[in-house]
């Protein structure tokens, strides 16, 4: 399957990487060789066949809406690449 | 017996018969660890000053008359598992720095039993990966052959298992990463089905698949790491709420009148010469203690690595977007926020984390997802009725782990399709969400491990347990040293 630089581009785009050109280059064959790899799942048909997003049958599971303590603001905060007070400090958002 | 070489039930009757105190326990495996590491790589972080601390605690606990079966126990875990106050990476630059601000559960289990904490061990960045290469903290070696991969993701909590590192380990397994490891560093590694072990606190990979597990030295150890870590956890709303057996207790009852399924599309062609003679031999192992054979077939198994390399890298896509450098983790110098979001990430990650991110993204894109991630889903359901149907007529299955013993480093790191082929017998299994275990059963000419994989069906982690240690008790391949 042919995977463009182009596809690579937009691709890393929705996923907020920025590549190298050669990572661009190395990318675009191997996901070339990876993808044209999954095409062999189109042999199978899978008309009226439901998927599965989970190997154990379970609906949804509820527990009692009690308040329970937290974290806290300290140990939330401890890892914050920058921070002010009870915030965590990022670029501006809107100029 | 030398205190390395000491199994858990070996090490706690001679901690609770006071022949041997935790804290000599600890300073022996540190020790050796401070001895091999340069050699074999299996550690991330060793916490010498902690793990002294926690075997003096167990030693007061012991001395109370409280000497439960991982009381005082030297463990080490994988850089995965949230450790409150112990950096945590996970393999990964992008989390350098991190220190956790609370455990997780499997890891809170182990610690009130009395475990002692030696370290936090080396694997594939992100658990990515099937040879411990992909780590951003230098690769784990083989410790049966030093030039060999140990297997991965959880490479380094199989090598320090058999290079008498820490007395057992646990590790996580979306693909094969427990079983894979275990196999190529002769230890016994087991995968529990789907929602057995809480995932609370170990950094997410592929959410349906990943599955917490030990690594151990015999198959009892493992019984009794896996009653220490199953059950439901509240945190974990996936965590199944069914009761615990004591795994320990059903060890003995033997194989008599077991019927053992062979799938018949895990013996292919391609497989090893030494492989296919370790599982013929296996087999006459089985047969002569009494289990019957039935061939099988699950048709599937061929679609199962395209099914997995969908599935698990759009789940990936979608649970490593929170590594934006705004809360923990690598934050970049950026000019605004988006650039923010993408320089810490293209800095932080590396290439197998971003190869994947780049296919699961794909995969989940406008105009493909129908295509490529709803297809996989479908065919997992196949999958899934394959081992349904073939569970029908059979208590366990036997496979091999792996087509092959490990292979060289640097082999397929160019290659990743080839390097994710790997894992062709150990990927059904979790797309299943079934449970099984890799077990000693032979050497390659090489010397080289070679493991046994026994497939259980949902639940029914007693049967390969049972199965496991019956043929452990015909064998003697647990009981060979690594060279190291």
């Amino acid at each position: 399957m042919k995977i463009t630089v182009a596809d690579v581009e937009h691709v890393a785009r929705l996923a907020r990487l920025e590549l190298t050109p050669g990572e661009k280059e190395l990318f675009a064959g191997q996901m070339g060789a990876i993808l044209g790899y999954v095409e062999k799942l189109k042999e199978l048909d899978t008309e009226g066949i439901v998927p599965t997003s989970h190997a154990v049958p379970m609906e949804n599971s509820f527990r009692e809406d009690i308040a329970r303590p937290s974290i806290g603001l300290e140990k939330a905060l401890a890892n914050a690449p920058s921070r002010a007070g009870s915030f965590f400090v990022v670029p501006n958002v809107i100029e | 017996m030398t205190i390395i070489d000491m199994t858990i039930h070996e090490l706690h009757a001679a901690l609770k018969g006071k022949q041997i105190s935790s804290v000599e326990a600890t300073t022996a495996l540190l020790e050796r660890i401070t001895a091999v590491e340069p050699q074999v790589g299996s550690f991330i972080t060793v916490t010498p000053e902690q793990a002294l601390a926690a075997a003096k605690a167990a030693d007061h606990r012991i001395a109370s008359g409280d000497c439960q079966l991982l009381t005082g126990i030297p463990l080490a875990i994988k850089d995965i598992f949230l450790t409150e106050g112990i950096r945590t990476t996970c393999g990964s630059r992008i989390l350098e720095n991190f220190i956790p601000p609370y455990s997780a559960t499997s890891w809170e289990k182990l610690r009130d039993c009395g475990a002692v904490l030696l370290g936090k061990l080396n694997q594939d960045e992100f658990a990515m990966g099937s040879s411990n290469e992909s780590s951003a903290y230098g690769t784990t070696r083989n410790p049966w052959d030093t030039t060999c991969i140990p297997g991965g993701s959880s490479g380094g909590s199989a090598a320090s298992v058999a290079a008498r590192q820490a007395v057992a380990t646990l590790g996580t397994d979306t693909g094969g990463s427990i079983r894979q490891p275990a196999s190529h560093c002769g230890c016994v590694g087991l995968k529990p089905t789907y929602g057995r072990v809480s995932r609370y606190g170990v950094i997410a990979y592929a959410s349906s698949l990943d599955q917490v597990g030990p690594l151990t030295r015999d198959v009892a150890d493992c019984a009794i790491m896996l009653e220490a870590i199953a059950g439901h956890d509240p945190k974990d709303s996936t965590s199944v709420d069914t009761p615990v057996p004591n795994y320990s207790a059903s060890l003995t009852q033997g194989v008599k009148g077991m019927k053992i399924g062979l799938p018949k599309e895990y013996f292919i062609d391609g497989l090893d010469p030494d492989v296919q003679k370790a599982m013929d031999a296996a087999i006459d192992t089985y047969r002569r203690l009494g289990a019957e054979f039935v061939e099988i077939s699950l048709p599937n198994t061929d679609y199962a690595v395209a099914t997995y390399y969908l599935i698990a890298t759009a789940e990936a896509s979608s649970n490593l977007a929170r590594y934006d450098g705004v809360r923990f983790g690598h934050r970049a110098e950026a000019d605004g926020l988006l650039d923010m979001y993408t320089k810490s990430r293209s800095e932080g990650f590396g290439s197998e984390v971003k190869r994947r991110i780049m296919i699961g993204t794909y995969a989940l894109s406008s105009g493909y997802y129908d295509a490529y991630y709803v297809k996989a889903q479908k065919v997992r359901t196949l999958i899934m009725n394959d081992f349904v149907k073939a569970f029908a007529d059979v208590d366990v299955m036997l496979t091999p782990v792996a087509p092959t013993p490990a292979f060289k480093i640097g082999e397929k790191i160019n290659d990743p399709l080839q390097m994710y082929l790997s894992d062709i017998f150990t990927i059904p299994v979790n797309l299943a969400g079934t449970c099984a275990m890799s077990l000693p059963a032979g050497f390659s000419a090489a010397g080289l491990p070679i493991g046994l994989q026994l497939i259980g069906k949902p639940f029914g982690e007693e049967s390969i347990l049972r199965a496991g240690y019956a043929f452990e008790q015909a064998t003697e391949w647990h009981i060979r040293k690594a060279t190291i």
